[in-house]
């Protein structure tokens, strides 16, 4: 039965990879005594504190509220100017075209701490440090290349006639572009806001540096669980699951259309 | 309205698309612009609509200036060979999209909208999105959305080569219907000499960008200015053999002839291409005056309910269409029969001095080419 047999490999790999999430998950409904306790696979004595603590606690609710609010801007802002701009990169030719589209891709070739120490100098010059705003921004840097990429991959595979056909129909550009263009390429928007999201909600290094206090990212509020007297191990699992959801919420919507994303929508 | 070509080109890079065209195209009249592919009849059409900016040259509409004009000011609707809708509107909002822009009530909208529809016969399809409807009923659409206009000029990029036969055939006599009245100047691309044929109006003979003939589409048909046009304008393209006069004979290779008379009487000896139509040639004999010619069969091959045959004799190579469904042996010997009053006669330099004299040309009209 080779029809079982892969079923049986598959189930074996999944619950592998699950492993780690799943042990998180353990973790984060054990209070800390019961986690460096006794070896258990399932908590001998669930408890919802962790959550309960994070939900009420405001240094702790605040982190993914500011979190969704500059990963919420930057997906909004990297879509806005990619829009436009693989528009033009998919149906003019000027010149320097490819190069200057090769050269958005490069900027996602440098590590992000490269760019640390610039963008910590300008944005104080601006007074930008701490504000959702500063992250949005700094993020833009990795985001809206890609999302260049990714747009002008679906726009070209809309026949150039479209175009032409609304513009003897009357349409003005904008018209067109919102009425017509923007649902033939909504696959395409979608992923590319999902890539937006996932890249600006995981990371940590720009978003930490970039704030203090004010525009906390969750992932530097999780640090804080680090103290004198050790780590609070159950507290940062349960943040670690919550950390989880958004992400796998938006997953979950373009997941038919991941694959094409991930080949810049040349497929 | 009209609308004036003044040597318009076109060039792409190093490439010339169009080179030095002039055309005058008069109130509600019928054009068809006929060419191989690549002979520049889309480039024409997007410099017609103003979709492209010609290289050099003017376009003028009711004799002003227009060329660089966007196209969204001007007054034209187009109906392109890839079956063109907006996807994500249904076929109602497609053919309505254009008068959206007009200053129409919604009643005036619909109403028009019904009659493409009904005209187009894809009344009931209205609430479908494009993606549902066969490649038939897409086109439809896109017919409907320009006639639903009501333009001055009127666009259709070989609209019927990406359908399969049937439908051609039931679309392209609809076509005729269709472009009746109105004022419109309807230009229309095509590389098949029947569809032409069927349309009528008058014809543009495109080949590399450059107007090779244009005047009336029987005209050009029984009196094509070279060779070339006359390859352009039959289908299969017209048998080419050539051939010299002399001694009061025409002679074919080093062994057919036949003694000259009625319309190629008059040529002075020399050097000859002569051409005539697959259609003209027969296997068998149809009139006294049929010339035999002993050739050996190529290859023949069935079309519909008509059959091809390549031949071969003497270093001339002929194909004969022949009514019905026949099989030939490969290598066979058969007897083509040429009737000398069909035979075109091209100079050296490939330009008609004699074309076949015509009482109506009825015949033609008929069978087509």
């Amino acid at each position: 039965m080779p029809v079982r047999k892969r079923t049986l490999a598959l189930i074996a790999y999944f619950i592998l990879l699950l492993l780690p999430i799943y042990w998180m998950f353990n973790m984060s409904l054990q209070t800390n005594a019961d986690i460096l306790g006794e070896f258990s696979l399932v908590p001998t004595d669930p408890t919802l504190t962790n959550y309960i603590k994070i939900f009420t606690d405001e240094a702790w609710y605040s982190g993914y509220i500011n979190s969704i609010i500059y990963v919420s801007i930057n997906t909004a802002v990297s879509l806005l100017t990619a829009l436009p701009a693989a528009y033009a990169f998919s149906r003019y030719r000027f010149i320097g075209d490819k190069h200057m589209f090769f050269w958005l891709l490069t900027n996602r070739m440098a590590p992000p701490a490269v760019f640390l120490l610039p963008f910590f100098q300008l944005y104080s010059t601006f007074g930008l440090i701490d504000t959702h705003i500063a992250v949005a921004i700094s993020h833009c840097l990795f985001n809206v290349p890609l999302a260049v990429w990714i747009l002008e991959g679906f726009m070209s595979s809309v026949p150039r006639e479209i175009d032409e056909m609304a513009y003897i129909d009357g349409y003005s550009y904008p018209r067109f572009f919102l009425t017509v263009f923007v649902p033939l390429i909504r696959t395409g928007i979608g992923v590319t806001a999902f890539f937006c999201f996932m890249f600006s909600w995981v990371e940590l290094l720009l978003a930490r540096t970039l704030t203090t206090t004010d525009a906390k990212p969750i992932a530097a509020t999780m640090t804080r669980t680090v103290s004198a007297t050790g780590l609070d191990w159950g507290l940062l699992a349960a943040a670690g699951i919550l950390t989880i959801v958004p992400g796998a919420l938006v997953i979950w919507f373009v997941r038919n259309y991941m694959a094409k994303g991930f080949a810049l929508g040349r497929v | 309205m009209s609308l004036v070509l003044e040597q318009v080109t076109k060039r792409v890079g190093h490439d010339v698309h169009i080179a030095d065209v002039s055309l005058e195209l008069s109130e509600d009249s019928l054009n068809v612009l006929i060419g191989p592919t690549l002979s520049g009849k889309t480039s024409l059409m997007r410099l017609m609509a103003g979709l492209d900016r010609p290289t050099a040259g003017k376009v003028l509409v009711d004799g002003i200036d227009v060329t660089g004009v966007s196209v969204r000011k001007r007054d034209v609707a187009m109906v392109y060979q890839q079956f063109i809708n907006y996807p994500s509107f249904t076929v109602y909002n497609n053919i309505a999209s254009p008068l959206r822009f007009e200053r129409l009530g919604k009643k005036e909208i619909d109403r028009k909208v019904r009659e493409a529809a009904e005209m187009m016969r894809i009344e009931p399809l209205l609430d479908r999105l494009p993606s549902e409807l066969s490649g038939g009923q897409q086109q439809r659409t896109a017919i409907a959305r320009a006639l639903v206009k009501e333009t001055k000029l009127l666009i259709l990029d070989e609209p019927l080569v990406n359908l399969d036969y049937k439908l051609r055939e039931e679309l392209r006599s609809e076509m005729h219907q269709l472009f009746q009245g109105g004022g419109t100047i309807v230009v229309y691309a095509t590389t098949e000499p029947l569809e032409a044929l069927m349309l009528g109006g008058s014809t543009v003979v495109l080949d590399e960008g450059r107007v090779l003939q244009s005047g009336g589409t029987l005209q050009v048909y029984h009196r094509p200015a070279s060779v070339r046009c006359a390859e352009i304008f039959s289908d299969p393209p017209i048998n080419v053999i050539p051939g010299r006069v002399e001694g009061g004979n025409v002679r074919f290779g080093r062994e057919m002839g036949f003694p000259v008379n009625g319309h190629l009487a008059a040529l002075p000896p020399g050097r000859y291409q002569f051409g005539v139509r697959a259609s003209h040639l027969s296997i068998g004999r149809r009139t006294e005056k049929d010339i035999r010619m002993p050739f050996t069969v190529e290859l023949a091959e069935v079309s519909g309910s008509e059959t091809f045959i390549h031949a071969h004799h003497d270093g001339v190579t002929c194909v004969v269409q022949e009514e019905g469904v026949h099989s030939f042996a490969l290598g066979a010997p058969v007897d083509v029969f040429l009737n000398p009053s069909q035979l075109f006669a091209f100079d050296a330099a490939g330009a008609l001095v004699a074309a076949p004299e015509r009482d109506g040309g009825s015949r033609d009209q008929d069978r087509g080419s």
